[in-house]
Formats: C-alpha cells, structure tokens, sequence
C-alpha cells in the first residue's frame, strides 16, 4: 500500500495467538477476523459461506467460545486465544470430534464441516446439550446444504456419549 | 476509518459526541458489522464499549434488574434470577440469530437497530422495561418503546448512548411470554410477533397487562386497547377471542416475501392468545 493510502487509512497494532502460535500483526480496522484467517495468514480451513452470520461456516473458538469469525473485527481481539479447525487434530491424530465426524460420515461435500467441528467443541464447551434435540437445538447456527444433519448428530451424541462414560470412569 | 476502544462511559460520550464524521457504537457488532458489509453504512470512528466494565453485567438490586448495554443475549439466557423473574424477555433475547451470534448480540443493540421485526424488543415493550441513556446532556430515563421511530431510525439525540436497560422488580403472580411466527424453526426472521406480561390478583384476576406486537407496523407496537381486554379476566376463551380481534385490528403490516398483511394481521391475533395463555399460567404459578 502507498503511503498516501496509509495515511488515510491507518492500521492498528493486534497481537494474539492463533493455534497456540503467537502473531503480532498490523490490521485494518474493517478487518474481520475470517479475512485475517484466509487472506492474511492463510489458514482457510475456517470456510466462508455466507459472510453475514447465518450460516455458520466460519465457526471458530475464540477463548473456547465459539463464534462466526465473519462478524468479529480482528482489531477487537487484541490478547485472545483463537482456536481454528488447523489447530485442532492432524490426520493422523485426529480430535474426537473430528473422528467422529468420520466415522459417521457426518459430511457430503465438507465445505461446513470446519464450522461444525469448531461449533460442537463449542456446545460440549458449554454443556448444555445431553439429548439429541438438544443437539439439533444447539447446532442450528450451522447449515449444511448437502443435508447431513442426520449423521452430523450422530456423531456429536456419540462425542457425548463417550464424554459420559469417560467421566463416570473417572468418577 | 478508526476504531477506539474507551474505558470509561464518559470517554464513550465524548468521543461519540465530538466524532467528525460518522461515529458507529459497536457492542456484539453481529448487526453492525452486516450493515457495514452491505454498504448501509460506513462508519468514521467505530467505537466499541465493551471494555467498559460497567456495561459488561447485569445487576439485580431493589429496584429490579440493569442490564449492561454490552451484556450478550447468551448470558441473559445463563442468568437464574432474571430467567425467572422475565421468561419472556429472555424467551425473546434467545431467539435472535444463531447460538453463535447469540453469544455477542446485545439486547440493546437489537433495539438501537430499529428493526420492526427485532425479537427482543416487543417482551422489552410488554415488560414495561426503560433504558438509561447517557448523552452530552446527562442522563435521562425513558420508556423502551419511544426509542424506535420507524425501521433502522431511534428517537435518540446526537451523541447519546443507551447504557442500560432496566427491568422492574417482579411482583408476586406476575409472567410473561414471546413468541414469532417464522417459516423454519431457526435462523429466520420473524414475520409476525407477540408478546404479552400479566400481573394477577390472588384470585387469579388480570389486575395488569401490557400487550406488544412485532412487524406489525413501521415500529413495535404497544397496544393497549388489547391490554385493557385482559384486565378483569382470567384469560378465557371470550377473553381471548376479543384480544385476537383487537391485535388483528392494531396492525399496520407490509406485504412482502416473507408474509401479506392479511396473514400478518391473522396470525397477529393467533399468537397474542397463544402468549397470554402461557404468561397466564406463569403467572398463576408465583
């Protein structure tokens, strides 16, 4: 950008952490942090769908809270723990929730999977879910075209099955 | 385009007061944001009050409950006391957007968008709730349905910020309700609305009612040739067919892809019965 430009429009210093990994950037103030995401560093595994919250594509945690990374100005989150769907598992050890997705085919063509992942973290984050209405309910913010609901909450009740015996294992 | 993040509320007035150029506020930003996107609006200074710790909480005193202009929808919805003292504020505030958008929308925010179909804001009406709005002038409290004039405008001045909304302590056999009308069960706007808040007497007798519709009309309507309808009744069937019939008659619809006036005006009148039914039974149980 030209120095002309920059002055009229100026950014703003942000520091936080991506994935564990610490960045300190400069933004534009307009900046969401989904363009931050995909544009800026590159990490386009939190999708855009409809840019305008009602889809749920671009689903991220930020402080374990999940939340439409297209709605949130990246200049608001100076110091926050970001959590994308990079930084969750590896194909070789995958996060359970992401196993599970698998393993139920809880997916046709993926493009809302990043999202849904993330949201589910989210929701056993908060723990109000415990029957599968609840799991319809709560993970309504994420549409999926392809139509695979269905294997989608089977595989988070099953997440929170196993979360339940785990936990009376330990009880 | 700069973005400023004040401490203090006074810092928030000022800056808004003294902006050259467009000032926006920015609290859960899920309406902003999209208006921003669309070309609505293109802010000069967006100022974001939420590291202002006061507008952050909600506290329950004497006199009722304040609510921070910066509280998320989500956090009503985890708060036990207001959950039960106003169901149906809390009924309203859970429908907006998706769980996402709910940890950041403000009902404050829902009510300075001035959109005729705002799910928050006909509970807000019916509860009878006031905002507190702090401004270059001072402070002065007013009632929560002269804020919207018409859709997308408020009735506030230049420089003026909406700190709070505040919620009267609950009497005894008091409830409200909410409900909306849309296509899908989730992530739709409302295309009617209705919500209802009724105080009884011990003997189970409507002593107090307030009546409110939601895309009924240019704002949210407050109607209270259907709230004088309930009090002395106890919300029986004759009760209900003449509520219907006054809510039907109050509206001032659009048609549009999402509904004609003469459905708008039908289901109008069908949902007021449904929500006094339920504010009834509530509070016929405190």
């Amino acid at each position: 950008m030209d120095t002309a430009l920059e002055d009229r429009f100026p950014t703003c210093p942000l520091s936080l952490t991506i994935n564990g990994k610490p960045y300190t950037l400069d933004v534009h103030p307009w900046t969401t942090l989904l363009d931050l995401l995909r544009s800026d560093l590159e990490l386009t595994g939190t999708k855009k769908g409809c840019d305008h919250g009602q889809c749920g594509a671009c689903t991220v945690l930020i402080e374990g809270q999940r939340m439409n990374a297209c709605l949130k100005l990246a200049v608001t989150l100076e110091g926050a723990a970001i959590t994308t769907v990079e930084g969750l598992g590896t194909p070789e050890e995958m996060h359970p929730v992401q196993k599970a997705f698998v393993e139920h085919d809880a997916f046709q063509c993926g493009y809302c999977t990043p999202g849904q992942i993330c949201s589910t973290i989210g929701l056993l984050n908060e723990g109000h879910a415990s029957t599968r209405e609840d799991i319809r309910e709560l993970m309504s913010g994420n549409l999926c075209r392809c139509g695979a609901y269905t294997n989608i909450a089977d595989a988070i009740e099953e997440v929170l099955a196993d979360r339940a015996s785990y936990r009376e294992a330990a009880e | 385009m700069r973005y400023i993040r004040p401490s203090s509320l006074e810092d928030a007035v000022g800056l808004l007061a003294n902006a050259s150029g467009k000032a926006a506020i920015l609290a859960g930003g899920s309406d902003l944001l999209v208006r921003m996107k669309g070309g609505f609006i293109e802010p000069d200074v967006i100022i974001d009050i939420k590291a202002i710790d006061a507008l952050g909480r909600i506290i329950e005193n004497d006199d009722g409950f304040v609510i921070g202009a910066a509280v998320p929808c989500a956090v009503l919805g985890e708060n036990t006391a207001l959950r039960n003292a106003w169901p149906g504020v809390v009924e309203g505030a859970r429908l907006i957007g998706s769980k996402q958008v709910q940890g950041r929308c403000t009902i404050v925010g829902n009510l300075c968008n001035a959109s005729p179909a705002a799910d928050s804001v006909p509970a807000l009406v019916a509860a009878g709730a006031r905002a507190l709005v702090r401004g270059p002038a001072g402070s002065r409290t007013i009632a929560v349905e002269t804020i919207p004039v018409g859709p997308g405008k408020t009735s506030l001045a230049p420089g003026e910020i909406i700190e709070a909304i505040l919620l009267d302590k609950r009497q005894r056999h008091s409830g409200d309700a909410y409900q909306r009308f849309t296509p899908r069960t989730e992530m739709d706007i409302a295309v009617v609305s209705a919500a209802v808040n009724l105080t009884l007497n011990d003997q189970g007798v409507v002593e107090k009612a307030r009546v409110a519709l939601g895309a009924a009309a240019p704002t949210v309507l407050l109607v209270e040739e259907a709230a004088d309808i309930l009090v002395g009744s106890r919300v029986d069937d004759g009760a209900l067919e003449r509520l219907a019939e006054a809510c039907s008659a109050a509206c001032r619809p659009i048609d549009d892809k999402r509904g004609t006036v003469e459905f708008r005006k039908k289901v109008a009148g069908v949902l007021a019965k449904r929500v006094a039914l339920t504010a009834y039974q509530r509070a016929g149980q405190k």
